[in-house]
């Protein structure tokens, strides 16, 4: 994973609550074997018609989401199912950070390990947000702050370790590597017991 | 003492922390069984034979074909293609990846196959006081043993293939007490579509729910399976409940259960897995399970639901609702009694199983699907379609006019060809009600197995209690 640092864009928003990861990316586009190029499928249903053409009053297929890497959402984003489809979709998609009051447990994880900023802040803030779409606004990992047009700065909750492996950049898989004697001294001493 | 009281989640986890958690670090949390299915373990796969890694534990892991893989009888054991190219790459990469890393696959034409979540019990793989993980929300499932069982992503399936570990925060608990029993006629279904109702589809957020109290012990096996495989509809990390001597009734005869001296160690230990009688939960909740009724979904996700024979209520100012309504062709104030449905979808990881048949079958005896309703029965594993066809179940589904299916994960998600079409509205065991989920365009309306075979029956929204007491 690349280290990410800030992400300053504009917003793109949607203002719908409990945005489940089958509108993100419907199961039919599950079938593949890679994770490149799922970005084309994000939020499929929504953003073409039957016929396969952009919806024009779709907001992501409007010209000022171009570009966009901030997705600001309803609450409780993400809910449903435990696909990482759904955040490779949007990171492919060229979003790198989601802004909502609630982000569902599995994506927000999922999120994570992608450079895809799961981004939780408080209602009031949030519903700025949502009513004044395509203000550039920044997010700041080490210090855990967004910050408004107004120069406002709101903290959001990162505990101390998602922000290391952001900062950083650390493969997670490595870290996990790095504890093989421990992993197998428990294996061992289960065995005994 | 509650200072040295502990909750089930607080033994299962501190029995598997090979690393505690501190400020800096999660816990490295140990994993006792890992499912894998076609969908989410290709891309893992890929990353181990890009670093060089083994599975660290190929005894560990099981893995079978559902979420894509076709229902089709012929498309299984011969004499047609599967259909969808796509979905026969993941079942060839299944096989591929299984061979090469040493993993046991119960594959295509396996006798053992099945719905992931429906397999690991039957097989009595999953067992108390385990750490089960799947690349799928609906591990939840597994917690109806007094197993910690989650649903994780692909990038985690391919931690616990290279470590047999995860990197993992504790979750907070929930306990959810649940007085009385069901009555006649009212499943554990609409007791979960009920619990969802009333908390919200993100009222479980970051918590493990441990469902408790009469009304839960009163449920066998297969019910409390269907209550822990939702919790994830409530946007719990998972959902548990206490091992007891149900649970061990249940196991004692399954083939990867422990046997002869080993089963008497194991009930040992899995008898002090309860929780203690004054442990701490982080937050309790308490339902009376006599007041639930008959339920049916009206909108687009699991928490939009109501008693069958209720009215859509109003929720003013929440344009999602708003949104939710006009997908489904409703209105505020309508019933949904009596509305006419066009496809039946009997199975999944939800109801899939040999008493969620049984019911739609004591419905559907001797009576016929209406016309113009297309029914699908998909039982859950392969065992369950044997155990089914020696009953002679199968002959009521057919002679009523509905298909019977090999194994799968079918029309609760559109993606192995089992879809339902645009517009249509759909009766449905399964769990979700998303939009599209069912299909482009598909209305799902979410309810138990009894509910959905007299629906059948009449092609109307029907509650059960009409026709078994007729």
């Amino acid at each position: 994973m690349e280290p990410i640092t800030t992400v300053r864009s504009r917003t793109v928003v949607l203002a719908a609550t409990d945005i489940d990861t089958d509108q993100i990316i419907p199961a039919r586009f599950l079938t593949t074997t890679v994770r490149a190029g799922l970005g084309r499928h994000l939020f499929a249903d929504w953003r073409y018609d039957a016929h396969g053409a952009p919806r024009p009053d779709f907001v992501l297929n409007q010209p000022a989401a171009r570009d966009c890497q901030i997705l600001v959402a309803g609450n409780n984003f993400g809910c449903g199912s435990s696909r990482e489809h759904a955040p490779w979709a949007l990171f492919d998609h060229g979003l790198r950070a989601i802004v909502s009051t609630q982000i569902a447990d599995i994506f927000r994880n999922n999120a994570l390990k992608n450079g895809l900023l799961p981004i939780v802040i408080d209602a009031a803030t949030c519903r700025w947000l949502i009513e004044h779409p395509g203000v550039e606004i920044s997010i700041d990992v080490p210090s855990a702050t967004l910050t408004l047009p107004t120069g406002a700065r709101v903290s959001f909750p990162l505990e101390n370790f998602a922000r290391h492996c952001l900062v950083n950049g650390v493969d997670e898989l490595g870290f996990l590597l790095a504890h093989e004697s421990a992993i197998g001294a428990f294996e061992r001493r289960r065995s005994v017991a | 003492m509650q200072g040295t009281a502990r909750t089930m989640l607080d033994k299962i986890w501190e029995a598997h922390a090979v690393t505690p958690e501190g400020v800096d670090t999660p816990a490295v949390l140990y994993i006792d069984l890992h499912l894998i299915h076609e969908v989410t373990s290709p891309q893992a796969f890929a990353v181990l034979a890009a670093r060089g890694l083994q599975v660290r534990r190929p005894d560990l892991t099981l893995a079978t074909m559902d979420h894509s893989t076709p229902t089709r009888t012929e498309e299984i054991f011969g004499g047609a293609p599967i259909a969808l190219e796509s979905a026969a790459a993941q079942i060839r990469a299944l096989e591929h990846n299984c061979a090469r890393f040493g993993v046991e696959l119960l594959g295509l034409r396996s006798a053992q196959r099945g719905i992931v979540h429906v397999i690991g019990p039957e097989l009595g793989a999953t067992q108390p006081g385990m750490t089960i993980v799947c690349g799928d929300s609906h591990t939840s499932t597994h917690g109806a043993f007094g197993a910690l069982a989650f649903g994780i992503g692909t990038t985690e399936v391919g931690h616990v293939l290279a470590t047999q570990s995860l990197l993992q925060r504790k979750p907070k608990s929930l306990a959810i007490s649940v007085a009385q029993r069901l009555h006649c006629g009212v499943t554990a279904k609409d007791l979960i579509l009920w619990i969802i109702g009333r908390i919200g589809v993100a009222g479980g957020a970051g918590h493990v729910i441990e469902y408790r109290g009469a009304g839960i012990r009163a449920l066998d096996m297969e019910e409390r399976m269907t209550v822990c495989n939702m919790s994830i509809e409530a946007g719990a990390r998972a959902g548990m409940i206490a091992p007891d001597e149900t649970t061990y009734d249940w196991l004692a005869t399954r083939p990867r259960a422990p046997q002869g001296e080993a089963w008497q160690r194991a009930l040992e230990r899995w008898r002090q897995l309860p929780s203690d009688a004054v442990a701490h939960f982080d937050r309790e909740i308490e339902f009376d399970a006599a007041a639930v009724e008959p339920m049916i979904t009206y909108g687009t996700n699991p928490g939009m639901v109501m008693p069958v024979n209720g009215t859509i209520p109003a929720h003013t100012n929440d344009p999602a609702f708003t949104r939710a309504l006009a997908y489904m062709g409703f209105e505020v104030g309508a019933q949904l009694k009596d509305k006419t449905i066009n496809v039946v979808f009997l199975g999944s990881c939800t109801n899939g199983r040999l008493s969620d048949l049984r019911a739609a079958a004591q419905v559907l005896r001797g009576r016929k699907v209406a016309r113009g309703v297309q029914m699908l029965v998909v039982p859950g594993s392969q065992a369950v379609k044997r155990a089914a066809e020696a009953e002679g179940l199968h002959g009521i589904f057919l002679e009523a006019g509905a298909q019977w299916r090999e194994s799968g994960c079918s029309m609760c998600l559109g993606m192995n060809g089992d879809l339902v079409g645009s517009g249509q509205y759909s009766m449905s065991t399964s769990n979700r009600n998303f939009e599209g989920r069912q299909g482009v365009g598909a209305r799902t309306l979410l309810a138990s197995p009894l509910t959905a075979a007299a629906s059948a029956v009449r092609g109307r929204v029907t509650d059960p209690r009409e026709i078994l007491s007729a």
